[in-house]
């Protein structure tokens, strides 16, 4: 049996897809622009290709890891009261853990609110960027872009804002909080992000980097 | 018979499907669940992305069982321990989960003393009984149908993620309230387990095959 890929993968069988939540099978439809596939039986999207869509992925997947530096380097949060302040970075939220027994904690805080979004910043990057501009893949495309795509969970910067909301909230009676420029830079971080996993189709990618490799 | 299988959005476009409602395993086929690949038997990973070729997901109820157990175990002490040690310049106080609920329902403030008991309280232990019914139902015919209990996973692997605000706010409080001897917030060791109890019930969550919850239709025909 002839191998498509060059590798001992076992015989594919094209024409039909799978849904990855429900195992029904579906034709292959092909490809298609601007709409959205959706299983008919348990309504999982199984593509969702948009035109353009790389550059735009690309574009703000590199606006976000830009946002990011700001979002570390600037101050995030001051605290007023009664004539006393302090000024509060991400890396200050990070290091609140770092004292005896919870200093695991701050690992697993900056590894969800930091480097984890960063590091998917960075391999979607890697993954698009020859798709965009017409070249061969980059060396592992595929296992970053797959790391990519395990880490997506994983990255947590929307969940922070809504605590450091929160947090917001819980102080708000007892003195004046004012924010710095980190703050707006992880909030349209956080939009950024959210923009980039919606116009973001894997099917469509994981083509692409089959079909751009040969 | 002819059935439209898929269904598509904003285009104008209609699929036929050969096969209807048949799953791939029904038809002798392995589905990448990844990039969406389809192969016959006997391929062990995906030629396209390099994932791990599996019908569904091996030993999942098993996987899923121990983390839901892990994440339980490291509830308790979650409960326990303080969460947040507050100093101020007359008192030093230490909070757990629940005692800061029952301290927001004494100073009045009733909503947020329900926001706190729902994402702290309602979230994990709801998470818990929904990973256990989906392990032991798997397979047999229960009152919750296939769809029902699918969508009660989706929302398990969404709402997941969220219960780690908890540690997020623990983290923004003692960042920022830092006031030499007047007013100083301090983590608790309550956090920790925390945050544990919340990555295994993600674990358990991500380890539960979808495709497992849907064959009971498949072995009812």
């Amino acid at each position: 049996m002839k191998d498509v890929h060059g590798l001992n993968n076992g015989t594919l069988e094209p024409g039909l897809m799978a849904c990855p939540k429900c195992d029904l099978l579906h034709n292959d439809p092909g490809t298609v622009e601007n709409c959205t596939i959706s299983c008919s039986r348990c309504g999982a999207v199984l593509a969702a290709p948009r035109k353009g869509a790389f550059t735009r992925v690309l574009v703000l997947a590199m606006t976000a890891m830009i946002l990011m530096v700001a979002a570390i380097c600037f101050p995030f949060l001051e605290l007023n009261v009664a004539g006393l302040n302090n000024r509060t970075s991400i890396l200050d939220a990070i290091l609140a853990f770092s004292s005896g027994l919870l200093l695991p904690l701050s690992f697993t805080v900056a590894a969800l609110v930091v480097l984890i979004p960063s590091l998917r910043f960075a391999a979607i990057a890697y993954t698009l960027w020859p798709l965009v501009f017409n070249f061969r893949p980059f060396r592992h495309a595929q296992s970053v872009f797959r790391l990519a795509e395990v880490l997506r969970p994983w990255s947590m910067a929307e969940i922070f804002i809504v605590g450091v909301a929160v947090a917001l909230v819980k102080v708000a009676g007892l003195a004046t909080i004012s924010m710095g420029p980190a703050f707006w830079a992880f909030c349209a971080l956080v939009i950024v992000t959210a923009l980039q996993d919606n116009f973001m189709c894997r099917r469509t990618i994981w083509k692409s980097l089959e079909h751009s490799a040969k | 018979m002819q059935a439209d299988n898929l269904e598509i959005a904003g285009a104008q476009r209609k699929m036929t499907s050969a096969t209807p409602s048949t799953t791939a395993r029904e038809a002798g086929l392995v589905a990448c669940n990844r990039c969406g690949l389809m192969y016959r038997p006997g391929a062990d990973s995906c030629g396209r992305c390099g994932s791990a070729l599996h019908s569904r997901a091996p030993k999942s109820l098993q996987r899923a069982t121990a983390w839901l157990m892990a994440g339980l175990i490291a509830y308790v002490p979650a409960n326990i321990y303080p969460m947040l040690q507050t100093s101020t310049l007359f008192e030093r106080q230490q909070s757990t989960i629940l005692g800061g609920v029952v301290d927001l329902v004494h100073h009045g403030a009733y909503v947020v003393a329900l926001i706190v008991f729902v994402a702290s309280v309602v979230i994990p232990v709801g998470k818990f009984l929904a990973i256990g019914y989906l392990v032991l139902a798997v397979g047999q015919h229960r009152a919750l149908d296939p769809h029902q209990r699918h969508l009660m996973l989706e929302v398990v692997e969404f709402i997941g993620r969220w219960s780690m605000i908890d540690v997020f706010v623990v983290a923004i409080l003692s960042a920022l309230v830092q006031l030499d001897s007047v007013a100083t917030i301090n983590p608790g060791i309550a956090a920790a387990s925390f945050a544990l109890s919340v990555v295994f019930t993600m674990l358990a969550a991500q380890s539960l095959d979808p495709r497992l919850i849907w064959d009971e239709i498949g072995d009812r025909k």
